[in-house]
């Protein structure tokens, strides 16, 4: 802001203040202008003693603008994209603060942030809003439906009096909206085929509305409380402690035909219970199968009601206790013992060892029960299994974006061998067994190692094939979040194009809003001569080599057998061929990159 | 409706910032993380003869995915007059089956349609059809589309000319711009300072589509009324071609609740030599170039062009462009738009077959192999294919050994022939509609066989089981199926519920009106049960449907345009 611009408006400020606050606030981005704006009003509304209170931490970007109207419609046709963007264009002569989006872009969590809502909406189908207003329609309907005290709203409803369900898309938000404790700027209005009069006069009645209260805001910002910190340690509070949490979400993401099954799974936290940053994962407590449970059971030929040492029955033992899936050395050595089954037991041998991984890796304990069975106590086996461990998953979502929700993605394990179905634990747990509104136990996992470069200009590569995505996902909604002026470069891999791109249409929004730079994809099915995401680095070779030059961090993230090397060996092709370096070298120069902390692997 | 600030629609700037049709398409082939082109691209691409669609059966559950729509492309092949060799045939059963969705699409206006093809294979698809000496160019977008002529193979000599004008025009109304070369077919590219010109429809092409077609009378299969352009063969005493009436101002697409939207019949303006066809042709193309409004698409096509300013303006203006008068119009009588299915032996002596092919579908189902049944046929080799207005194929100038050996083919296939179908089916026609159509609002092409055998008990009750009534069924108001010219016209409104259109005449000369409005199957039959009875009961001899409801005073007949609106809102 300049001197004279700033005593052109009329303000309590002197021309000494006026100065200090050019010399303070020279130089800074309009990032860290709109961030100071926003601690600057916090310390007022704070009484000025902010100071004392760290609580109270910078506003996001968009907080900064309280009273700002934003025009969010649905449109299947156009008619209603057509009048929001007339109506954008006469807030902005009006010299409003506005913005229009079209619900297909809208983040549904903004919704909390939002003050002044002017939405338009048309009805489809059988009374159905069109499908861009979907994922917006079932969060205000469903289990996580935000309280909207602060919200005031009007809505235009878009629709044709020939059907039966006149204008009703535009009803049920109008209505659902103050039942969430909005307060209506004034009433909805429902147009029919014929709407430009009545449309018009909503916009005017609209606009002068917000014209009012955002000269009685005066653009007074009160910061957002629940938003963390710039992501440096702020984590480390509630570090470990479990919590419950409830499943607000569970969601297949892989298209009809996939050969994956991956869920994106959402937990509902109370706000900062439960501190965590992008990088870090979340350990799950799960319960076994059932089917499982039950075969192993009945191929025991021991009763599920069997009392355990301690009271428990063998039923609700083996359901959450122990590990009955992963079949380790320690089983076989006490089951071979136990059940005493010599054929077993040979495999022991220490000159043994490979032949026993790759038994082990092939089978589950159910498996080995049935190539041996042997007569065994309820109580004798359990004495074999070990405790059930729960799982990691890395967290798909940045706390900035969504406070009171973690987000993931699971790739369930279920496979068939010999001729039998077979669970992984967890995996199965979380996406086919546990349905909104189920309580689940988890705990963060730290993982320092897998984080965001502290300094937000830095520019970041990003590699994951699969699930591997998954922490992407919440560094891209971070960077975001911080208004990050650091580059994004994703990598991604998976089998189909059409139907195993996970969050592909977070990421194309991601990258309509300039966060994601580049992303490159590599779908290994969808062309005879597999393609894999080495392959996009080694074609990008240069560009990668360029980028790692101007100091960006690169991620690998996923798979650790196959994925993780082959990267790893392509990143040092990128950086022998682009810096014309010997092999050596170009090792020496990754290696140098791990010690500097910008080469960081999350694979699992 | 058109703007009154005179703003040009969004789509006239696209056209203009394209580059004769370039866009910038090739960045949309070339981007992996879309299946998508480029928004503007998307209206490019249909000069192209492709559209952007999605699966909208799988639109919302997608987007719980997080995944983007299932975007796939719906390609069109010119086949002006609807004629194709037995080669071009395999040519578009063998895409079809590799790029495509397993099925081939005839279409209402005689061309092929495939549905389905994914981004990185249109590349491919485009090339192989060019391949086979079909085009995709211009089989949709502000352009003259596929030209249509009448299938009447067995009046040969008149069928040939008149195939061979159809030929002619379609080739003199092409874009001439290389994009399409260069995107597809590697044409090099255009030097960035070069100058190109389409010298007849320039920078901008049309307003909006442009169609037109030929009719050999009495048939009216083309429905040459609903054509932007329409040439009606007038025969010489000697039954060889004399010249044409010259009709224009057709259409059929409307919008539900906008009233100045409304089919048209054309004008019969006046007649010409065969020799002057294409001059008229390109005349009429350039009155609706620099007259047409620009300004909005719903109101671009010519027949409001005309409908605005008066027939007698438009054929003042077209005389401007011409070097000579257009004659008195010639006495000419319709008698169907319908198809002759099954087979007829021509003037020459040579046989021609036509196949009713349901809603021009073909596609390979248990017992019921359609596709590999015309695989086979044009395996054979014999005889020409032509694709009839109606959606159906004939298969023409077979001699008596050719006759027999595609005769085993159908049998073998189990393919339906002509008598086992009711009079109702066999003019039935519907549209694509779901799941590929991006503007249907109801079932169509996947319904109306369904609704039909419904329909056929209550026809059947009344002993009308082989009474021909067209009866033709669309999506939305578009009118793909020309459902405004159908003696039972059913257009979608929503899911399950259409709009009933009666009273159109069998010869395609007047229009129906509005009888009932968003209903759904029920009620539906519910209404036509009782007039089927009484046309049972009351017709006339070779009374058709459409004509008995008007007489009955059912419907009042439709008179213009603006007429078909005239009485809607009464519509219970
Ligand atoms: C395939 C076909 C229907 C069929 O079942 O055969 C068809 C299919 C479509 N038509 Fe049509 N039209 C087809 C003949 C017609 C006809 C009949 C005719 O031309 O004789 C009409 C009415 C005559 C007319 O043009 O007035 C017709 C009037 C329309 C319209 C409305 C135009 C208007 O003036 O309002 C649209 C929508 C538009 O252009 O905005 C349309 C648009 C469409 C589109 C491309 C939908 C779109 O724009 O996204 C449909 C593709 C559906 C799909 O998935 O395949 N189609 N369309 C016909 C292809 C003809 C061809 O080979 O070129
Ligand atoms: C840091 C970290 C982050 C992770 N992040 C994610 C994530 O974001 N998303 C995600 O989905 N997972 C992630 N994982 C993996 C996850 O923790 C679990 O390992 C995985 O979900 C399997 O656990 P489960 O309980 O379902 O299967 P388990 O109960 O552990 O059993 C799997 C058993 O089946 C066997 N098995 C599995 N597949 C086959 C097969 N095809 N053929 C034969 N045997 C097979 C295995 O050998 C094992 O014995 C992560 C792991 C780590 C360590
Ligand atoms: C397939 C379809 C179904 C419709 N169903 C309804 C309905 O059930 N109720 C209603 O009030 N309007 C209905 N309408 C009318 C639209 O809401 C109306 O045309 C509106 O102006 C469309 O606005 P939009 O272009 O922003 O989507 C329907 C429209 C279509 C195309
Ligand atoms: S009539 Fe409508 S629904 Fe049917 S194909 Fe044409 S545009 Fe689609």
């Amino acid at each position: 802001m300049t001197q004279s611009a700033a005593s052109r408006i009329d303000t309590p400020l002197n021309d000494e203040d006026l100065s200090r606050l050019q010399v303070l606030a020279g130089g800074f981005s309009a990032t860290k202008l709109t961030w100071a704006s926003g601690f600057l009003a916090g310390l007022a509304a704070a009484g000025g003693n902010a100071w004392a209170t760290p609580a109270a931490s910078p506003a996001l970007p968009e907080a900064a603008q309280t009273a700002r109207l934003t025009i969010l419609y649905a449109s299947q046709t156009g008619n209603g994209r057509r009048l929001a963007e007339a109506m954008q264009a006469d807030a902005q002569a009006r010299g409003l603060a506005s913005r229009v989006v079209s619900m297909a872009d809208y983040r549904p969590a903004e919704l909390r942030k939002e003050a002044l809502l002017a939405l338009i909406v048309s009805t489809h189908g059988e009374g159905d809003p069109p499908d861009d207003a979907e994922p917006l329609h079932e969060y205000l309907f469903g289990p996580k439906a935000p309280k909207l005290a602060g919200l005031h709203f009007t809505v235009l409803a878009l629709g044709d009096s020939s059907y039966a369900a006149f204008c009703k898309a535009g009803r049920d938000f109008d209505e659902r909206l103050v039942a969430l404790g909005a307060q209506r700027l004034h009433a909805r209005v429902d147009c029919d085929v014929d709407y430009e009069t009545r449309a018009d006069q909503w916009r005017t009645t609209t606009l002068d509305e917000a014209r009012q209260r955002q000269q009685a805001a005066g653009g007074k910002v009160v910061p957002h409380l629940h938003a963390v910190g710039p992501a440096s340690g702020a984590a480390a509070t509630a570090d470990g402690v479990p919590v419950i949490a409830e499943v607000l979400t569970n969601q297949r993401i892989t298209g009809r035909g996939s050969s994956k099954l991956v869920s994106h799974v959402e937990f509902g936290v109370e706000e900062g219970s439960l501190a965590y940053e992008p990088g870090d994962a979340l350990a799950v407590t799960t319960d076994n199968p059932p089917a499982l449970v039950a075969e192993i059971i009945s191929t025991l030929g021991v009763s599920p009601a069997a009392e355990l040492p301690g009271g428990q029955r063998m039923q609700s033992a083996l359901t959450s206790r122990f590990e009955i899936t992963i079949a380790a050395r320690s089983f076989v050595e006490r089951y071979a013992q136990a059940a005493d089954v010599p054929g077993l037991a040979a495999l022991l041998a220490p000159e043994r060892r490979e032949a026993l991984n790759r038994y082990l890796g092939e089978r589950q304990i159910i498996d080995i029960l049935y190539e041996h069975p042997a007569q065994i106590s309820a109580e004798a086996f359990v004495a074999t299994l070990r405790p059930l461990k729960p799982r990691l998953y890395s967290i798909a979502s940045s706390p900035l974006a969504t406070p009171d929700e973690v987000h993931l993605t699971v790739a369930e394990v279920s496979y068939t061998a010999f001729d039998r179905p077979h669970w992984g634990a967890a995996s199965s747990h979380l996406a086919s067994r546990l349905t909104p509104g189920a309580a689940v136990e988890i705990r963060v996992e730290p993982n320092p190692r897998f984080r965001l470069p502290a300094d937000d200009s830095l520019p970041v590569i990003m590699i994951g094939a699969g699930t591997g995505v998954a922490p992407y996902r919440a560094f891209l909604e971070h960077r975001e979040a911080l208004g990050a002026s650091g580059h994004n470069w994703l990598f991604f891999g998976e089998r189909n194009f059409s139907t195993d791109f996970l969050y592909q249409l977070d990421f194309a929004r991601f990258r309509k809003r300039g966060v994601l730079t580049r992303m490159d994809v590599a779908f290994s099915r969808d062309q005879r001569e597999k393609a894999y995401v080495q392959h996009r680095i080694n074609e990008q070779a240069h560009e990668v080599y360029a980028w790692l030059e101007r100091g960006a961090y690169v991620y690998v993230c996923g798979d650790a057998t196959h994925m993780a090397p082959d990267v790893h060996a392509a990143l040092a092709d990128a950086v022998a061929s682009a810096a014309g370096v010997s092999d050596e070298v170009a090792e020496e120069y990754l290696k140098a990159l791990k010690r500097h902390g910008r080469y960081l692997r999350d694979v699992y | 409706m058109s703007d009154p600030k005179r703003q040009l629609s969004p789509v006239e700037h696209i056209k203009r910032a394209s580059r004769h049709l370039r866009g910038t398409i090739e960045l949309g082939l070339a981007d992996q993380l879309t299946g998508a082109l480029a928004e503007d691209d998307t209206q490019l691409s249909k000069f192209h003869g492709f559209y952007q669609q999605d699966d909208r059966d799988l639109r919302s559950e997608r987007q719980k995915q997080k995944l983007e729509p299932a975007y796939s492309f719906m390609i069109r092949a010119r086949v002006p007059a609807g004629r194709c060799t037995p080669a071009q045939w395999l040519a578009m059963d063998a895409i079809a089956r590799t790029h495509g969705n397993g099925t081939l699409r005839l279409t209402t206006r005689q061309a092929f349609q495939l549905h389905g093809v994914i981004k990185r294979n249109l590349r491919p698809t485009i090339r192989a059809i060019n391949d086979s000496l079909l085009d995709t160019l211009a089989a949709c977008g502000d352009v003259n589309r596929n030209v249509m002529a009448s299938v009447n193979p067995w009046r040969s000599a008149l069928h040939a000319q008149v195939a061979e004008l159809a030929d002619a025009v379609s080739a003199h109304l092409s874009p001439q711009t290389g994009a399409y070369h260069e995107i597809w077919l590697d044409g090099e590219k255009l030097a960035p300072d070069a100058v190109e010109v389409e010298p007849i429809y320039g920078d901008t092409y049309l307003p909006r589509k442009f169609k037109m077609g030929f009719v050999v009378p009495p048939e009216n299969d083309i429905d040459v009324f609903s054509q932007d352009l329409g040439f009606v063969a007038l025969a010489g005493d000697d039954g060889t071609l004399a010249g044409f009436n010259v009709v224009v101002g057709g259409g059929m697409g409307t919008t539900h609740g906008e009233p100045d939207t409304f089919p048209r019949l054309g004008d019969v303006i006046g007649r010409c030599l065969p020799g002057q066809v294409l001059a008229v042709s390109e005349g009429v193309v350039k009155v609706q170039r620099d007259f047409g409004d620009r300004t909005n698409r719903k109101h671009a096509r010519m027949k409001y062009t005309i409908e605005d300013r008066g027939v007698e303006w438009f054929v003042r203006t077209l005389q401007e462009n011409l070097s000579f008068e257009l004659e008195q119009a010639g006495p000419v009588r319709f008698m169907g738009t319908g198809d002759r299915l099954g087979w007829v032996q021509g003037d020459d002596g040579c046989w021609h077959y036509t196949q009713f092919i349901e809603n021009g579908r073909l596609r390979d189902r248990e017992g019921h192999t359609l596709l590999g049944a015309f695989r086979e046929i044009a395996g054979l080799g014999h005889g020409q294919f032509v694709l009839t207005p109606n959606q159906n194929v004939t298969i023409s100038a077979l001699d008596d050994v050719q006759r027999s050996a595609v005769e085993t083919v159908l049998s073998r296939h189990g393919i339906v022939r002509k008598g086992v179908l009711s009079g109702l089916r066999r003019n039935s026609m519907a549209c694509v509609g779901f799941p590929t159509c991006a503007l249907s609002m109801a079932e169509s092409e996947r319904y109306l066989p369904d609704l039909v055998t419904r329909l056929e008990r209550s026809l059947d009750a009344h002993g009308l089981a082989e009474a021909p009534i067209v009866i033709r069924m669309t999506g939305c108001p578009n009118g793909c199926a020309r459902p405004f010219l159908a003696e039972i016209g059913l257009v979608g409104k929503a899911p399950g519920r259409y709009n009933l259109y009666l009273g159109a005449g069998f010869d395609g000369a007047r229009l129906n009106r509005l009888y009932r409005e968003n209903i759904d199957e029920d009620t539906l039959v519910a209404e036509l049960e009782p007039l089927f009875a009484r046309y049972a009961a009351e017709r006339e001899r070779d009374e058709h449907f459409g004509d008995f409801l008007v007489r009955a005073g059912v419907i009042r007949a439709v008179s213009s345009g603006p007429d078909f609106r005239a009485d809607e809102g009464q519509a219970a």
